[in-house]
């Protein structure tokens, strides 16, 4: 209950400032957002986008952990955990690339470039993909829940090549990529604003709320899924 | 866990029978030589006709040898494991040889055979294809060889999950593609470095990739592959 009334309060406070308190060019009142050069209106997507690339790779170790979990105690309640979370990925990850996508467009002129991070997120959408196929291939509970969680784990293992290597040495249009003015590293400074900054962390916090709704919400109607079909 | 700890040097020696069989059994019927070979001739035939007498760039050149490499390793290299659940020898294998020697047997025979298939994919495609030339060796000679332990290191897990979830081959592709990104891209870059002449030290960044890639997938693979050989 707590939980529900901080993420509703939360998540309506950082749509109703991150779209709309007003942008000017010499921010004076704790309200008005600075105008960033060639962004303007457009910079409030890191409100929402980066978020749901957050909770996509949030979702991806969160199935992770529960598929080691499964192979440690082969209990399939942990099964039902990592499938749960990498269904939630795969819907963020498919919100965070078509918002991606759409702002790419009007900012950088095209839909798609293959920068190092579309690379990534590309690769993260082939990998849930490949993990769902795997598991509808395969009818045995047991069997499916043991390979699709060995697949979770070699891809993980292999994703951080992507989320922290890839971008850091390959020149890109994010932010952190080589060859970025500011500097290439794992930790970006978004030039934000102090108010910015706030929101920031706010939509960051709730969308990671969101997603532990969400997830709970799947364990449970999983369950009650799973405890109808043994009982015919 | 198998019952009493193993004397050192008897894991050594149980990989090498592991593979030996393997040997021998491929020897007997030469399927995944034959089927890998004949893939990289029909590829390679096959750009040879869509190219006519076009000639592509260096850049695309290199990228696409790896383009028939990755997908001649699909084409065989799930063959060993296949092959123990069409003869029903899964459970023989598996009461016979403790799970780590079944793995790194498996892996050593997939190596063998692709860097073999490796070395005569860059021959044909050497000789056969105008424009693609090579102009730092020593570059070129790493890339191929990183790439392959790379290849088989990832095309093997990959396999004994495929061969357990009885797809024959459908989903090999689909699974390992977005696992073996991380080489391709790197190996794709390091070819176009050779051909064009860069220096050995500039492609060092590709290589301690290639390196890390292959360390972190062998070493997490050989950690997960009891899960999958054992129900």
């Amino acid at each position: 209950m707590v939980l529900k009334i901080t993420l509703g309060i939360l998540l309506t406070a950082v749509i109703v400032f991150g779209i709309g308190l007003p942008m000017s060019p010499h921010p004076q009142a704790w309200y008005e957002l600075p105008v960033i050069p060639g962004l303007e209106e457009k910079a409030r997507i890191i409100f929402f986008h980066v978020p749901t690339a957050w909770l996509s790779v949030v979702a991806f170790l969160t199935s992770m952990w529960y598929a080691i979990r499964y192979l440690r105690s082969r209990d399939l309640a942990y099964d039902i955990r990592s499938s749960a979370a990498a269904g939630l990925g795969l819907m963020f990850c498919i919100l965070a690339t078509v918002t991606g996508a759409v702002w790419a467009k009007f900012n950088w002129g095209s839909y798609w470039n293959w920068d190092p991070r579309e690379t990534s997120i590309f690769v993260l959408l082939l990998i849930y993909g490949a993990y769902f196929s795997l598991r509808s291939a395969v009818e045995v509970e047991e069997k499916r829940a043991t390979l699709s969680s060995a697949y979770s784990i070699i891809a993980a293992v292999t994703v951080p090549f992507f989320i922290f290597i890839m971008p850091r040495i390959m020149p890109g249009l994010h932010p952190g990529s080589k060859g970025d003015p500011e500097g290439a590293g794992p930790v970006v400074d978004f030039k934000m604003s102090p108010n910015m900054r706030v929101i920031f962390f706010a939509s960051l916090i709730a969308f990671t709320l969101l997603f532990q709704w969400m997830f709970s919400l799947r364990v449970r109607a999983a369950k009650i899924e799973a405890h109808n079909r043994q009982r015919g | 866990m198998p019952p009493g700890k193993p004397r050192p040097g008897s894991l050594l020696r149980s990989v090498r029978t592991v593979f030996l069989k393997d040997w021998r059994s491929e020897l007997r019927t030469r399927y995944a030589v034959s089927a890998l070979l004949m893939f990289v001739i029909t590829t390679i035939a096959i750009i040879l006709f869509s190219l006519g007498s076009e000639s592509a760039s260096a850049d695309a050149l290199s990228g696409m040898l790896w383009v028939v490499i990755f997908f001649a390793s699909m084409s065989g290299l799930s063959r060993t494991f296949v092959m123990e659940e069409e003869r029903g020898t899964t459970l023989t294998l598996q009461l016979a040889a403790p799970p780590a020697a079944v793995f790194f047997g498996k892996l050593l025979f997939n190596l063998v055979l692709v860097t073999g298939i490796n070395a005569v994919t860059v021959l044909l495609y050497a000789l056969f294809i105008n424009g693609f030339v090579i102009r730092t060796m020593s570059i070129f000679v790493v890339t191929v060889v990183l790439g392959s332990i790379a290849l088989a290191a990832a095309s093997t897990v990959i396999a004994a999950i495929i061969a357990r979830a009885n797809t024959k081959g459908t989903l090999y592709p689909v699974l390992s593609f977005p696992i073996m990104l991380p080489l391709l891209l790197s190996v794709i870059e390091a070819t176009r470095k050779a051909s064009e002449g860069a220096f050995f030290a500039e492609a060092g960044g590709e290589f301690q990739l290639l390196i890390s890639y292959i360390v972190v997938v062998v070493v997490s693979s050989s950690m997960l592959f009891e899960y999958i050989w054992k129900d």
